[in-house]
């Protein structure tokens, strides 16, 4: 499965346990505006580390913190090559 | 005792707001959620309660708010009136309310709902209005050094009140201010129900500055917009909160010359990428806790603090001991709320923080708690409430949690689990299980407790003593 699929389905796996509303996901979306707040990502980051491995998020260079959707798939993409 | 620390009379908090207005100049600062925004001088002149003062006065009372702008609102109606107000977060289950009605000793509940309070009590209920020109005219002084009590983040069990006298609450906030510079405006992203929230606004309303709150559910990128288009120039929140607002677009459109870090321990990262974002604001992080106050300030740019702070004269001492922070100063609570309770300071004065602490060279570096305590973003989840919920899950022998790294909050609950039946942790039926389990969890817990992830395990890790070693890898 594609990374972004895989993404995908945590985020709405997320979103449905949260009772949270998960916007159209699109490369452009802000990351903020997705209808997740810290929790939701942090339970997002530790998820895809049990499901993929790594955890790029947490030694990211500060220039380099994701703020759209497509740079949040990119980061995990890159970290898995 | 209070009237050991404080001698002379108490200060008033409608006293101490209207001194500071009177002292300001510039636009009227208000009290802003950006639904509603009420000057500070009416919050100071004005009663918020529909309430007849005799039905106040002297009284215990519980203020369950849906909105954090009625809680300030009820705190300058009803402080040096009521005996004692206990601020009760948002995010109290229903059923600790019995518990917390009889720990307080509350008379009656302040509260903002339209629809009354939403539980079955006998107590008599008065609501706050926000509309307009609030009730009438502020209670006449009454003289009552009322207590303020809050809420512990972390507890087992029911939850754990602590009683502050406002002296105490307020003795950390400078009190001479930058009047040359243009007018301060804060802003927070905490909720002022929780002690480092609380601190906020009363530095606002001592210090006589407009004060910009998040209302429900607003998403951050929104609140950084409406604070950005006021020019905000002081900003407050914990490191998971700063973490967050680095993440969205509308960070680069504030430039506050202030901003200040709390509620968990600021690391490295997160103060380099602060420095980085507002190069030339002044950055602090500083160190407080419910039952300890506010501790110091930290604004070299570095994480942990200076083994200098340990020697220096001034309000707050501490020291290390057993390898945890330990504090004495008058911004200490008075006690906790309730029967049988220990006292909140150990015999020789000091609260023991049992924040563990490691020294490297000149420098003081917070390692985490000493009770396994786990801080996800700033709110604390004991590990033992946790494994009792799990434990209780059919099918379930026992399970161990612990913090997990987490670069959003900071840590995370992670719960390793052994279960009954070990085949039913393999293959598609684990999946099933987790759920299960999972589910149990939300049924049960605030959403910060409820584990992130579920491992299945043989075994899990025991101490001599055959208790389960927490300590463990």
């Amino acid at each position: 499965m594609e990374v972004r699929d895989q993404i995908v389905g945590e985020m709405r796996t997320i979103a449905k346990e949260q009772g949270r509303h998960l916007a159209v996901l699109h490369d452009d979306l802000a990351l903020l505006d997705c209808g997740f707040d810290s929790l939701c990502f942090a339970i997002l980051v530790v998820r895809l580390e049990d499901r993929l491995g790594v955890d790029p998020l947490g030694d990211v260079e500060a220039e380099d913190v994701p703020k759209t959707f497509g740079e949040f798939v990119h980061l995990y993409a890159d970290a898995l090559v | 005792m209070r009237s050991s620390r404080l001698p002379g009379a108490a200060p008033r908090l409608r006293e101490l707001m209207e001194r500071a207005l009177s002292d300001t100049s510039g636009p009227a600062p208000v009290l802003d959620d950006g639904a509603d925004a009420i000057s500070l001088r009416a919050l100071a002149e004005r009663s918020w309660i529909e309430a007849p003062k005799d039905a106040v006065l002297g009284r215990n009372l519980l203020l369950v708010t849906k909105r954090a702008l009625s809680a300030a609102a009820a705190l300058c109606s009803l402080d040096g009136v009521a005996s004692r107000l206990v601020i009760v977060p948002p995010d109290l289950a229903a059923a600790d309310l019995a518990s917390v009605i009889d720990d307080s000793e509350a008379h009656a509940i302040v509260h903002d709902a339209l629809d009354g309070v939403g539980i079955d009590t006998h107590l008599p209920t008065f609501r706050v209005r926000l509309e307009a020109e609030g009730c009438g005219p502020s209670f006449a002084e009454a003289g009552h050094a009322t207590e303020w009590c809050l809420f512990t983040s972390g507890t087992t069990g029911p939850p754990k009140m602590v009683a502050h006298s406002l002296a105490g609450l307020i003795d950390a906030i400078p009190r001479d201010g930058d009047r040359d510079e243009t007018p301060i405006r804060w802003a927070t992203y905490y909720d002022i129900r929780r002690f480092g929230g609380l601190q906020m606004l009363l530095r606002a309303l001592v210090g006589g500055h407009t004060l910009h709150l998040m209302s429900p559910g607003e998403s951050l990128s929104h609140f950084l917009m409406r604070i950005a288009n006021v020019g905000v120039t002081h900003v407050a929140g914990t490191p998971t909160h700063w973490r967050n607002a680095l993440t969205t677009r509308e960070i680069a459109s504030i430039a506050p010359r202030y901003v200040r870090l709390s509620g968990e321990a600021a690391d490295q990262s997160v103060l380099d990428r602060l420095t980085e974002q507002f190069p030339t604001a002044a950055i602090g992080h500083a160190y407080a806790s419910t039952e300890a106050g506010v501790g110091f300030e930290v604004t070299d740019g570095l994480e942990g603090f200076p083994a200098t702070f340990l020697a220096r004269p001034g309000a707050v001492e501490m020291k290390i001991q057993e390898h945890t922070l330990r504090i004495r100063s008058p911004r200490i609570a008075e006690r906790y709320l309730g029967a049988g309770q220990a006292g909140v300071a150990e015999l020789d004065g000091f609260v023991d923080t049992g924040d563990i602490i490691e020294r490297r060279g000149d420098r003081l570096y917070f390692m985490g708690r000493a009770n396994g305590v786990i801080n996800v973003g700033g709110l604390k989840v004991h590990p033992e409430e946790v494994e009792a919920v799990i434990n209780r899950c059919p099918g379930v022998r026992m399970s161990r949690v612990k913090g997990r790294a987490n670069p959003i909050t900071g840590a995370i609950v992670a719960a390793d689990v052994i279960l009954v039946e070990p085949t039913l942790a393999l293959g598609r039926q684990a999946q099933d299980k987790r759920e299960q389990i999972l589910e149990h969890c939300r049924a049960r817990l605030a959403a910060f407790k409820v584990p992130a992830s579920v491992k299945f395990v043989d075994s899990l890790p025991t101490s001599p003593a055959g208790k389960l070693d927490r300590r463990a890898t």
